[in-house]
This record gives C-alpha cells, structure tokens and sequence, in this order.
C-alpha cells in the first residue's frame, strides 16, 4: 500500500528527499558558475544605493542637460547683468509693442522696455520663488507627511482632519487675504503663503507613500533585527516612499512660478517695479494677437525652466530606482 | 472592517509603557538570555498567548467597538534544536502567533518565556538582546527585501544594529561567507533584490536571519511563495542550516507535507486556539481532533488507487469570523461530531480522559470532548 506521507519526509505532490538533495546540490552549483572561485576576496568596492544612484547620473543625458539648464539659471539669477547689461525698468513708450531689432532680440513690452533684459532679470525673482517654495512645501509636507503615516495614532487624525481644512481654501482667494497685509515688496511672503497653502498636497502623498513603504516585510524584518525608529525610516522607508514626493514637487514647480504671476496680477504679490516672468506674462496676455512675442518670451523660460526642473526630478528618481538600471 | 486589515501592520512600537524594568534588572535579564540552553531543554514556552485586535469606529475619536481574536490563548512549548510545525489555514492567527513570538506585535494578555525571561515585558537593550537570539524568516521573499539596498547591506544591516556581533572590519567577510552558507555566490554582494529569483532571494532572507547566529528561527511561510521544486531546495538548505548551527526552528505553513517533512513535533491551530499538539507521527498518523482529520483527509494523495479507496471529510460552511467566534468549541459549527456540551464547555488542551495513561500514540493533546482515533491518510 503507497504511503504518500511516509515518515522519512517526501513533499507532495512528488519525489523522495533525495531526489531533492540532488536538485539543491544542482541549483547551489549553478548558482555559483558565473562568479570567479570563491575566497578570492572580496568582490569591488562596496556600494551603496546612493553611490549607485550618483554613477548613474553622471552618465544620463537627461540629468546633464537639466542640470546644466539649471546651473545657468541660477548663474543669471545671481549675476544678470552677465548677460543683459541694461536697465530691466528703462521704457520708451514710442517703443511699445515692437518686435525684435538689433540690440533687442527679443523686442518690447507694452511700456516700451527690453523684453530680453526683463526676462533675463525676471529670472531671479521667478527662480527664487519657485526653488524656495517647492523646497519649503517638500520639506514641510514630507517631513509632517510622514511622520504621521509612520506613527498613525491622533497626530495621523489630527494632520489629516488641518490637511482637509488647507484643501478648502480657495488658493486666490486665500492669496487676497493673506498677501493684502502684507506690506513687504519682497518675495518671501509670496514663498510663504505658497509654502503654507501647499504642504498639505505634499504631506498626504507622502503619509500615503510611508503607510504603503511602512506595511513591507521589509520595514518588519529590520524591527525584528532590532532597529530603531530613526534606521527604519531614514534607510528603509525613506528611499522607498520618495518618489511621488520628487514627482509631485518638480510638477508643483512649474506651478508656483504661475501662481506667483497671478498674484501679482491680482496686485498682491510682487509690487511693480519688481521684475518677474509673472508680471511680465500678465502684462502681455491681453496683447497676445496683436505682439506675441511678449507674451512668448517669458513664458518660453518659464516652461524652460519647469522642464528642466521636471527633467532632472524624473533622472534623479530613475536613479534612485536600482530596478531601472 | 477596514481597521482590521490596517492594524496588524501598524508599525509604531509601544514600547515605552513597558519601560519600567530598572538597570540592574536589565542587565540580569541580558545575561540571562545569553546564557546556552542545552538540547532538548524547552527554549522558548508559550503561556496563555492572547492578541486582540480592536475593531474601531469613528475618525478622529475612535471607539472601540469590538475585537478581533487573531489568538486567544494558546500554550506550546519549543525545545532547543527540534523543529515545532504549526498548520492550519489562513486566517486561524498562525502569523499572528509570528509577529508575537517576535514581539513585533504586543501581546494582549499571556506570556513568552525565553530562557526564563517574558518577552513580551522587556524592553530597551534586554528586547534588543532576545532579538540577537530570535531571527525571522519571512514569507514573502518579494517585499521582505529593501529593493533600493545591494544583498550587501541587507545581510550586513544586522552588524549594524548590533555591532557587537562583528567589528567593522569585519563585517565585509562575514556577510560573504553567509551567502556561500545559503548556496549563493558571494561576488553577489554588490547585487540589488531584483536581480535573483525567487528562491534565491529567500536564501537571501535566510541569510540575513543567520547572521546575528541566533538560537532561534521563526519561519512564517517561508516557502509558501515559491515553486515547488525551489521549495524542496530551500526546506533542504534550512535542514542543513539547523544542523550545522543548531537552530530551533517555529515552522508555520499551511502546507501539511512540508510541515510533516521538517518538523519534529506539530501542532495544528483553528481560529486564535491550539487544536491539537504532538509529534508528527501523532499528528499525521493517529490524529485525534475532528478538525485534524478533516486536513489531512484534504491532503492530495499522488496515487490515484489509494485515493479512490479513501474517505474525505468535507466541511460545511466557512471559518466563523475571528472577531465573533462560536462559544465552547471553536471548532463545532463546522463538526460532525458536535453536541450540546461544544457549545457550553470549551475543550482544554490535553491528553483525551479516553487515551490517559495508555501507551499508544493517539495519547497526545488535543482539544475535543469527543477526541477518537480515526485513520483518514491511508486507503479504508
């Protein structure tokens, strides 16, 4: 009578142990072919994600050209007059609405002044705010974020009922409210309110990114080892949830430098003399069939500037993803 | 019942409100689980383990409204160097059981005694010591390695935690010597998760449970997720594993044939309660609990003659929701043998008063008012 169970062990549905001796044998020695003989040291330098991550940049194409658009960017944000030595502020209405002529490649704005110069001292302003307030509103979102998705509990309830609240307020509306007492002609408060009225969208991806890394074997096989709070966050959950953060905060970029521009329009953001490609996009929109070019400049280094930036958070992403390597 | 499938998993570690241990004791409780235990000595012994998961309603001011019962109440005891398998299907709180063992989960009510110690009270560097001892091996070797860290990291992140198990220097050497143990290359090192296969991938987590040369493995499912023929590899590598290191290995799996082929003794649970317990020759052979036979009668059988001559038990019904589980007898609205003494007196976990005193191979524990020997494996 057939025993499919017998005491010295087979496993259903088939074959007797040794047979499965024999397989493992096999599997471990295959396993072992492609390397040189063991013991012969140890195998490279030692790597890790980020060292990793930072060979592959180096040789991305995409990553090159994004940082190089940025680096320009700053390097005009810092010094403009490197390469546009006029006067952002100098206007000649007889000059008004005129297309490009020589020493004035990009030609004239409503008021008669150098669209080429204002765009390139507009670059400051615009990359301030944007850099600053999508640095501010990743930091305050994700740092907030995720906390309450790795420790739950009524901070988690707390922050999700303020993140509800922040989602109610109509972002121009809000702008009137809170920019309107304001009376500096800088541009913090502008980064300010945009960091105040954006870090909830940042902090929900984020709490949802760290509960999906947080629930991973993974993140349970480390605290069976014995980690603390801090390892299992900073090497664990941290790399694993920060993508959509990188995504969402490039796209949000974009935005912010737009968002800055209306409300400027709207008169509470930057004050006149300021420079800004939003000013200068508002100024132009309603002379768009008639000179274009106005309009098109700033808006062209504008939409430069958000690729670059969208750019360089997708390669850094890729990077950090040893699966597409 | 959202909340359900949620808090198991919740990761925040309470640990604070079990602080309390002073210096001194500590330390005690530290040389106390570094002390050897010699073979066939219990090493770890399980009292009353209970786990409840609350049900919750409301957002922000959250009210209990009732409870799970992933495990309530179960008793076993691991001697050092055997393996103890525990079946039974899912959702009967077999992982639950894991993550109590490795105190990833605080424990309603009942103890865990490590060398005398209970686990489930220690905190701080005492816990931290009891985890050097109790290493885990997971089911799923998919999400229980980091993809964004090389097979280096992953495996030498325990030297990390507890540095004093390797000085730096030598930390390189040890992890490559841990993937020659498991059968892998060592030039892997510099390898990410993604780049192996399945079973390879669980020699990896396998490796990376040794590397602290712990007393003790917890092994939920570990073979569950893979091919059947990768799955005999790696119970034969765990096999030689526990021989070469002498480990204790806590087997869970749903798999009966596997169990029956590493375990040293079994124990089959029925949602959150220990149904029956014995060696594997009690178990598979004389099985006495209803439940056990209808598991067995399940098993698939290889030969189609001796399956046609041999009886199946089929149950009625589904397994009762955890969260309101029958009263007496877990077990007794699915048993064909229930009176109405299940559903008032709930069966201990003993030797039947029937097989008291005999010498015979069905004298094992086992949960059941009506406990009777009934050979379901073998053709009637």
């Amino acid at each position: 009578m057939p025993e499919p169970l017998s005491s010295d062990g087979a496993i259903s549905p088939a074959g007797a142990g040794g047979a499965m001796d024999l397989a493992m044998a096999e599997g471990a020695s295959l396993e072992k072919a492609p390397g040189g003989p063991q013991g012969t040291g140890p195998a490279g330098r030692p790597r890790s994600l980020w060292s990793d991550a930072w060979r592959d940049l180096r040789r991305n194409p995409v990553f090159i050209i994004s940082g190089l658009i940025i680096v320009f960017l700053v390097v005009i944000s810092l010094w403009p007059s490197l390469i546009a030595s006029g006067d952002p502020l100098q206007a000649d209405l007889d000059d008004a609405q005129k297309g490009s002529g020589p020493g004035h490649p990009f030609g004239y704005d409503p008021q008669g002044r150098d669209v080429y110069t204002r765009v390139v001292h507009g670059t400051r302003t615009s990359v301030t705010v944007g850099v600053c307030a999508t640095l501010g509103v990743a930091l305050l979102g994700s740092v907030l974020g995720g906390l309450a998705g790795f420790f739950g509990g009524w901070w988690d309830s707390v922050l999700s009922r303020i993140t509800d609240v922040f989602f109610g307020i109509p972002v121009v509306l809000g702008g009137l409210v809170f920019l309107s007492v304001v009376t500096s002609s800088t541009v913090w408060p502008v980064v300010g309110f945009i960091v105040l009225l954006g870090w909830p969208q940042i902090a929900r991806i984020a709490r949802g990114s760290v509960i999906t890394a947080k629930q991973n074997d993974y993140v349970q096989a480390a605290r069976a080892l014995g980690a603390s709070n801090s390892r299992m966050m900073l090497r664990h959950i941290t790399p694993n949830a920060v993508a959509p953060v990188i995504v969402v905060a490039t796209i949000a970029l974009g935005t912010y430098i737009a968002l800055e521009a209306t409300l400027s329009y709207l008169g509470v953001g930057l004050k006149p003399p300021a420079v800004s490609w939003g000013i200068d996009i508002s100024d132009a929109s309603p002379y768009i069939r008639n000179a274009p070019h106005m309009l098109l400049w700033p808006a062209g280094a504008l939409a430069v500037t958000v690729l670059a930036f969208i750019m360089l958070g997708d390669a850094v992403r890729d990077a950090l993803d040893p699966k597409l390597r | 019942m959202a909340d359900i499938d949620k808090e198991p998993v919740d990761a925040t570690p309470n640990v604070t409100e079990v602080a309390t241990v002073d210096a001194a004791s500590e330390a005690e409780a530290v040389a106390a689980i570094d002390a050897p235990v010699s073979q066939g000595e219990p090493i770890l012994q399980v009292r009353n383990l209970v786990k409840h998961f609350p049900l919750t309603q409301g957002v922000l001011f959250k009210k209990q409204v009732g409870a799970v019962k992933a495990v309530d109440g179960i008793s076993f005891d691991l001697f050092a160097g055997e393996t103890l398998g525990i079946v039974g299907e899912s959702g009967c709180g077999k992982s639950t059981v894991a993550k109590l063992l490795m105190t990833l989960e605080r424990a309603t009510a009942g103890e865990v005694f490590y060398k005398g110690q209970d686990i489930t009270r220690l905190s701080g560097r005492a816990l931290k010591a009891v985890r050097r001892n109790i290493q885990m091996v997971f089911q799923d070797p998919y999400t229980s390695l980091n993809p964004r860290m090389t097979v280096g990291d992953i495996i030498g992140e325990p030297y990390e935690i507890h540095p004093e198990v390797a000085p730096k220097g030598e930390r390189r050497r040890k992890v490559q010597d841990l993937l020659d143990v498991v059968g892998l290359n060592p030039e892997y090192i510099n390898r990410y998760p993604h780049q192996f296969s399945g079973g390879q991938r669980q020699r990896i987590g396998i490796a990376r449970g040794l590397a602290l040369n712990p007393e003790i493995i917890i092994c939920d499912e570990p073979v569950s997720a893979l091919d059947v023929s990768v799955q005999a590899q790696v119970i034969n590598l765990m096999g030689k594993l526990q021989d070469e290191f002498n480990l204790s290995y806590l087997f869970i799996a749903h798999d009966l044939s596997i169990v029956r082929h590493i375990s040293d003794r079994v124990g089959v649970m029925y949602l959150g309660k220990m149904a029956e317990i014995g060696t594997d020759e009690q178990i598979y052979e004389h099985p006495t609990h209803p439940y056990t036979q209808a598991l067995l009668s399940a098993v698939p059988v290889p030969d189609p003659e001796a399956r046609e001559g041999r009886e199946r038990i089929i149950l009625s019904g589904d397994v009762p929701s955890p969260a309101n589980p029958p009263s007496g007898c877990r077990f007794r609205t699915r048993c064909w043998k229930a009176e109405d003494k299940c559903a008032t007196e709930m069966p201990l976990l003993a030797v039947p008063e029937r097989f008291k005193g005999l010498d015979s191979p069905a004298a094992h524990e086992s949960a059941c008012h009506f406990a009777e020997e009934k050979d379901v494996v073998h053709a009637a």
